[in-house]
């Protein structure tokens, strides 16, 4: 039994379908990334799985927790509220609470939304922190940090919930390219620990190495899948060639 | 000179009873119509169309008419339905009426200038629309409506001298009613005007504290 199961997974904005009829597993522990050219639907996939966006059709199934786009979704808020303690997210552009600080940002969900009491939940955000390599940040405000500091943060707050899963919308895209480096070793670092998760990324390299499962997405479709290795050595399908070739290029 | 600094002497007592009504009224008013301003603007924020309409509607009564006559319509408008309030509280509900009006605007701009990332993170950590509100966005809005939140209040200091209207002894009416019996009117508008100065001086005090503090998290760097 798989981590994630998507079935008939479709978005529709106004008249366009955005995401055609999608079916993916996700295995527990595995590592997944998700590469295309903009405008594919990667993002918009991703949003879906914690109902960021709102799915017109499907199903999606994440561990015990089963969301039935099919039906009427206002009934479900309860389960999808549940959802997305369980599965962490971390944003392109971060979207740390400005008026926080690092520790503050960390436990916010911990303490107001699971009821972990603060004394407790400070100490796993300090360790968290630590883990980040922001142990001595705890104090500072967003606002006083790099962007590199500030997406690590971001993964700290996320982790803080103790998510099954982690999903990643291109998580180094809006950093300077010397941050990049050190946001993509945490990463690096939580792959290594097993845990589920899902990549959008542009960085093919860190794709390549971190990743065990990788699709190609373009018009909406996923166009092939595979394991990292062989998706990126080796692709199947002509537009898979071209977008790669593309992208090694420069 | 000399009987003008008595002429001061003597009123002084008045006017600053005068002003106490002012202060009351101006804070009174402010406080419920700042609640009143909440909630106008939640309506107007949420997804049903019946309570964006009627909040709609109320913002737009309260900011196409002038305080004058919505102060009017109270304390003698609804008298002729045998509805009989007393001046101050016909002041006051007059005021927080028109405060809400005008600051549900404030409160909605503010809010919805809160980026839209910021409720995406607190719905990705399994928060309710009301948790996110209370806990992320409205303290940034919060930040954003002090300015003309402090303005409004400023102009509701002045607004209270039309109390007088309606029977209100409050500071502008102490001054006329003194003008009556002494003639001596460019002395006592002067020095209640002052008075207003003071107080209005005193809130624009308060409000740049408020926004020093509130900036605190932002401007660190």
């Amino acid at each position: 039994m798989s981590e994630i199961e998507v079935r008939a997974l479709t978005k529709r904005f106004g008249g366009a379908e955005v995401l055609h009829p999608i079916d993916l597993n996700v295995e527990t522990g595995e590592v997944l990334a998700i590469i295309g050219p903009s405008g594919s639907g990667k993002t918009t996939l991703l949003r879906c799985l914690n109902f960021l966006e709102t799915p017109t059709t499907g199903k999606l199934k994440v561990g015990a927790i089963e969301i039935d786009a099919d039906a009427s979704l206002a009934r479900q808020t309860a389960r999808i509220r549940e959802l997305r303690q369980h599965v962490g997210f971390v944003f392109q552009s971060f979207n740390l609470f400005p008026h926080r600080t690092a520790l503050q940002n960390v436990i916010e969900g911990a303490v107001h939304v699971k009821h972990v009491p603060r004394a407790k939940a400070e100490k796993l955000g300090r360790v968290l922190l630590e883990k980040v390599g922001l142990g001595e940040k705890c104090d500072a405000y967003p606002s006083e940090l790099s962007g590199g500091q500030q997406q690590r943060v971001a993964i700290a707050r996320s982790l803080a919930m103790e998510p099954e899963v982690l999903l990643f919308d291109e998580p180094t895209s809006a950093l300077d390219p010397e941050l990049v480096g050190e946001v993509l070793a945490t990463i690096r670092d939580l792959a290594a620990e097993h845990r589920t998760m899902i990549i959008v990324t542009h960085e093919m390299t860190f794709a390549r190495d971190v990743a065990d499962r990788a699709i190609f997405m373009d018009a909406g479709s996923i166009v092939e899948q595979g394991t990292a290795r062989a998706l990126f050595s080796n692709p199947n399908e002509e537009r898979t060639r071209r977008f790669l070739s593309k992208l090694l290029r420069s | 000179m000399n009987a003008t600094v008595d002429l001061l002497v003597q009123s002084a007592p008045f006017l600053l009873k005068g002003a106490g009504y002012t202060i009351e009224l101006s804070f009174g008013g402010m406080l419920f119509g700042l609640a009143l301003g909440l909630a106008l603007a939640l309506m107007r924020l949420s997804p049903r169309p019946l309570l964006q309409r009627i909040a709609g509607v109320y913002v737009s009564f309260i900011r196409g008419t002038p305080l004058l006559v919505q102060l009017f319509l109270i304390y003698y408008g609804l008298a002729q339905f045998g509805w009989r309030l007393d001046p101050i509280p016909s002041a006051l509900l007059g005021f927080t009426l028109n405060i809400g009006g005008y600051t549900s605007e404030i409160l909605r701009s503010a809010i919805s200038s809160v980026a839209r990332g910021q409720w995406e993170a607190a719905f990705a950590i399994g928060m309710t629309s009301t948790q996110a509100m209370r806990r992320v966005i409205l303290p940034q809005a919060a930040r954003v409506a002090l300015p003309p939140l402090g303005n409004t209040f400023i102009s509701l200091v002045k607004d209270t001298s039309l109390a007088a209207t309606i029977q209100v002894p409050e500071l502008f009416r102490q001054a006329q009613l003194i003008t009556a019996r002494t003639y001596e009117i460019f002395t006592m508008y002067i020095a209640a005007a002052f008075v207003y100065w003071i107080i209005s001086s005193g809130l624009a005090f308060v409000q740049h504290r408020l926004e020093q503090q509130a900036n605190v998290y932002v401007t660190r760097r």
